[in-house]
């Protein structure tokens, strides 16, 4: 079904390119209908052949190797900030579940800040790089990157983390209670366990939000080896080379595919004991 | 030494404010070693805030609870009793037989001997052969068969049960009922159990304690005398019957009489089965 | 009482964000800390009612791009949720559609929407954020639809009711808070997109532009600025998305009670 709808999507651009005006068009008085002609909407086999070709005239590498690399590059940075993101997430949402006072003064902010673009952080975390230097250790402008893939990602962890772990049913926390257990032990055989559901679909936010962190990132710095950065080289060069700007937009499609494949996975071995939920 | 002796209890919820509750109020209680009683009575008469006493999952507001000639504190510390409620409580996450490990584990009991203990309980409970399943595999029945089997796994000489069958339906019950006598003569346990079900109190124990609301007290204390073997055709005697009768009786107030005299209200039970 | 409850509920988030606040400051002052690593809240304050003006031009540029997407990407999601509960075929083909585009970083196809029109156009990025609002409002709103209790419908069939009465007085009640849910996440969504969206090219007048345009020139504590400006931004679309979110629930309360 997947395949169908991506081949319905290709079908459309192919349609609208044959009905479509060749220098743009205006609709209901505004100029919103895109130019047609092959220089800006190129052929889908043009995209998918592009792949095969050289990046640049003189060069050995053939695209698809740049941009497999390019998108290794960046799939590296996206993982450590979103292990970095969930660690961290976990860890304030235990602080939170434990100090009543953690969590009333901290839970407005963490639920409030994904609705403001912290996005907006992102020139400004990324040109600490090479430039800021901490007892001896210089700090590396992937770091940054990093670093905005792993806050994007630890907001909905906690807020995610914090829900699950406290929604044991109380009669649990009685029984558990009634064998004399200690907070850590309740923690770690009744609130995780709990609080598993509710992370997976946390870590599916954290996971997307790590990349939409790294890609933006690369791209309002332009860092480079990242698959954002040949985003806009690519883009640059759209007039004379249309279909090269597409390679690297499905890499970077590639790129969050992989993340929620993996974290898919996680879901699948985290929940193979659990009741299955039936849809309605 | 009795098993659980409670005297002049109290326990007051937001004491001095305007939504002050007595939930129960100088409440005495003795429960003697292999007795079954239950609790019963109308919603907010405080069975189950003096079953949570003796648990000490609760803290008296005065008075004092002992369990096994201890402070409840560390009886609860000491892990002398089990407790079962209303739903099963089952961990979803862990199999039949590590739920049932459950309190072994936070004791401290290294793999071997949990394993061997919670199929010894799963032979008990009848169920040794879903120990690999997981909870929502099982019915409503046997979860709350695994949950007993949880409760005496580390073989406490208690059992506080809070309408453990309240969510079952009636066949299911009466056969859980017959199945919970067979494990404590097994296992000579004490028992203290909270229920709603007039049959299933009067089926169940030795005595039945009966409470009123407002401040909750105990107003009645019925002996059943149905013998130590109870069977399908205790369901079907005269004596059940009567006991029956004596509880609803009692539950609904002798002719208006507020009862004090544990003496007087055995007196008067009798009377007004007599009287008919 | 409630009042007063209220406040008491409000003391330790207050007394968290002051202190982080105080600690920034200090922090600065006492580790020395330059500019271009972290600027001192007192120095973004003092540049952000400086440039007020600017920031506010750069807010409305970018706030508009991401209203009319809002706008447009609501109307088109809730349009389409009305044909996919029709015909079932239609979500079997868009939901796995709709699943794939959460997990990617969607705006990138903004590289390639810049080409499809002139370089001065606001258009790429609006297209932009209505697909995005798209996608969530469809999702949501489609769920809403179809995912009626299904005591509701059996009710219903017992009136004789036809399909269209069945959408009129169970579907679309039963589907309307989940479009002020989906609207809540569309919101901030919606600025998100459209700020991200500036950086790759194309007119220069967003917030998303001045803020890699300051910190080019060096201006980190104007850039601390222009971000507090696209966070005042964010805050005011989620706070119209909850008063719509409340309005339409009191006010489909009364209508239904005075019918």
């Amino acid at each position: 079904m997947f395949i169908l709808s991506i081949a319905l999507v290709a079908a459309l651009w192919e349609l609208y390119k044959v009905i479509g005006p060749q220098d743009g068009g205006q609709l209901l008085g505004a100029k919103i209908l895109p130019r047609a002609n092959d220089r800006a909407m190129p052929h889908i086999w043009d995209m998918l052949s592009r792949y095969g070709r050289r990046e640049v005239r003189g060069s050995d590498r053939k695209i698809w190797s740049v941009v497999l690399a390019g998108g290794w590059f960046s799939f590296r940075l996206v993982l450590a900030g979103f292990i970095l993101g969930a660690a961290v997430g976990v860890g304030l949402a235990i602080l939170m579940a434990r100090f009543k006072i953690v969590e009333r003064g901290l839970l407005p902010y963490l639920v409030v800040s994904q609705t403001v673009p912290l996005i907006a952080l992102a020139p400004l975390v990324v040109s600490w790089g090479g430039k800021l230097q901490l007892a001896g250790f210089e700090w590396p402008r992937w770091l940054s990157v990093s670093i905005l893939g792993a806050f994007l990602a630890f907001f909905p962890v906690s807020v995610g983390t914090l829900k699950g772990l406290t929604s044991a049913p109380a009669e649990s926390i009685e029984l558990m209670n009634s064998y004399a257990s200690s907070w850590r032990q309740t923690l770690l055989k009744l609130r995780f366990p709990a609080a598993v559901p509710f992370m997976v679909p946390a870590f599916k936010l954290a996971a997307s939000g790590a990349v939409i962190g790294v890609v933006v990132a690369e791209i309002s710095t332009g860092l480079k080896g990242g698959i954002g950065r040949l985003v806009i080289e690519y883009a640059r060069e759209a007039t004379g080379d249309p279909a090269k700007v597409f390679t690297a937009v499905f890499g970077a499609a590639a790129l969050g595919l992989a993340m929620a494949g993996i974290i898919a996975l996680g879901d699948i071995y985290l929940m193979r004991n659990r009741p299955k939920e039936t849809a309605t | 030494m009795s098993a659980v002796n409670v005297t002049a209890a109290s326990k007051i919820f937001n004491k001095g404010t305007t939504k002050q509750v007595d939930a129960l109020l100088d409440v005495n209680l003795t429960v003697e070693p292999g007795e079954f009683i239950s609790l019963i009575g109308p919603s907010g008469c405080g069975k189950s805030t003096l079953l949570r006493l003796i648990a000490d999952l609760l803290e008296p507001t005065s008075g004092t609870v002992t369990v096994n000639g201890k402070p409840a504190a560390q009886a609860r510390l000491d892990q002398d009793y089990g407790m079962a409620f209303q739903h099963a409580g089952l961990f979803d996450w862990r199999n039949v037989a590590k739920n049932i490990e459950l309190p072994l584990e936070l004791k401290g009991w290294d793999k071997e001997k949990r394993k061997s203990r919670a199929m010894e309980m799963l032979e008990l409970v009848k169920l040794p052969e879903f120990a690999e399943l997981h909870p929502w595999q099982l019915s409503g029945g046997m979860q709350q068969r695994i949950a007993i089997a949880r409760a005496l796994a580390a073989h406490p000489s208690i059992l506080l049960m809070d309408e453990p069958f309240g969510a079952l339906d009636e066949m299911t019950r009466e056969y859980m009922q017959g199945e919970l006598l067979r494990i404590c003569a097994q296992t000579s346990t004490t028992v203290v159990f909270v229920t709603h079900s007039i049959p299933e109190a009067v089926y169940l124990s030795n005595r039945v304690v009966v409470m009123s609301p407002r401040p909750g007290r105990i107003t009645h204390l019925i002996e059943i005398n149905l013998g130590i073997v109870r069977g399908e055709a205790t369901r079907a005697s005269n004596e059940f019957f009567h006991g029956i009768t004596a509880v609803r009786e009692a539950l609904r107030g002798t002719r208006g009489d507020h009862v004090d005299d544990l003496d007087q209200a055995a007196k008067l039970v009798t009377r007004n089965v007599d009287d008919r | 009482m409630a009042l007063v409850h209220r406040l008491r509920r409000s003391v330790p988030p207050l007394i968290f964000g002051i202190g982080f606040v105080v600690l920034w400051e200090g922090a600065v002052k006492v580790f020395d800390l330059k500019p271009y690593f972290l600027a001192a809240p007192s120095k973004i304050l003092e540049q952000f009612f400086d440039n007020f003006r600017l920031i506010r031009e750069a807010s409305t540029v970018s706030g508009t791009n991401a209203f009319i997407g809002l706008i447009a990407g609501t109307i088109a999601g809730v349009l389409m949720s009305f044909l996919l509960s029709k015909f079932r075929i239609l979500s079997e083909l868009m939901t796995p559609l709709a699943v794939a585009l959460n997990a990617i970083p969607i705006f990138v196809l903004v590289a390639v929407l810049n080409n499809m029109f002139s370089i001065t156009s606001e258009i790429p990025r609006r297209i932009m954020v209505t697909l995005v609002v798209y996608f969530i409002v469809l999702v949501n709103v489609a769920k809403g639809l179809t995912q009626v209790r299904s005591t509701h419908i059996e009710l219903m069939r017992s009136f004789a009711a036809s399909d269209m009465e069945i959408l009129r007085k169970v579907r679309i009640p039963n589907a309307l808070p989940y479009l002020f849910t989906s609207l809540k996440i569309a919101a901030p969504a919606s600025v998100i997109t459209a700020f991200v969206s500036e950086y790759f090219g194309g007119s220069q007048n967003g917030l998303g532009s001045r803020i890699t345009s300051n910190i080019a020139n060096s201006k980190n504590a104007s850039a601390w600025a222009y971000v507090l400006g696209a966070c005042l931004l964010g805050l005011l679309f989620f706070g119209i998305s909850i008063l719509l979110e409340n309005g339409a629930s009191r006010g489909a309360a009364k209508e239904y009670n005075n019918t």
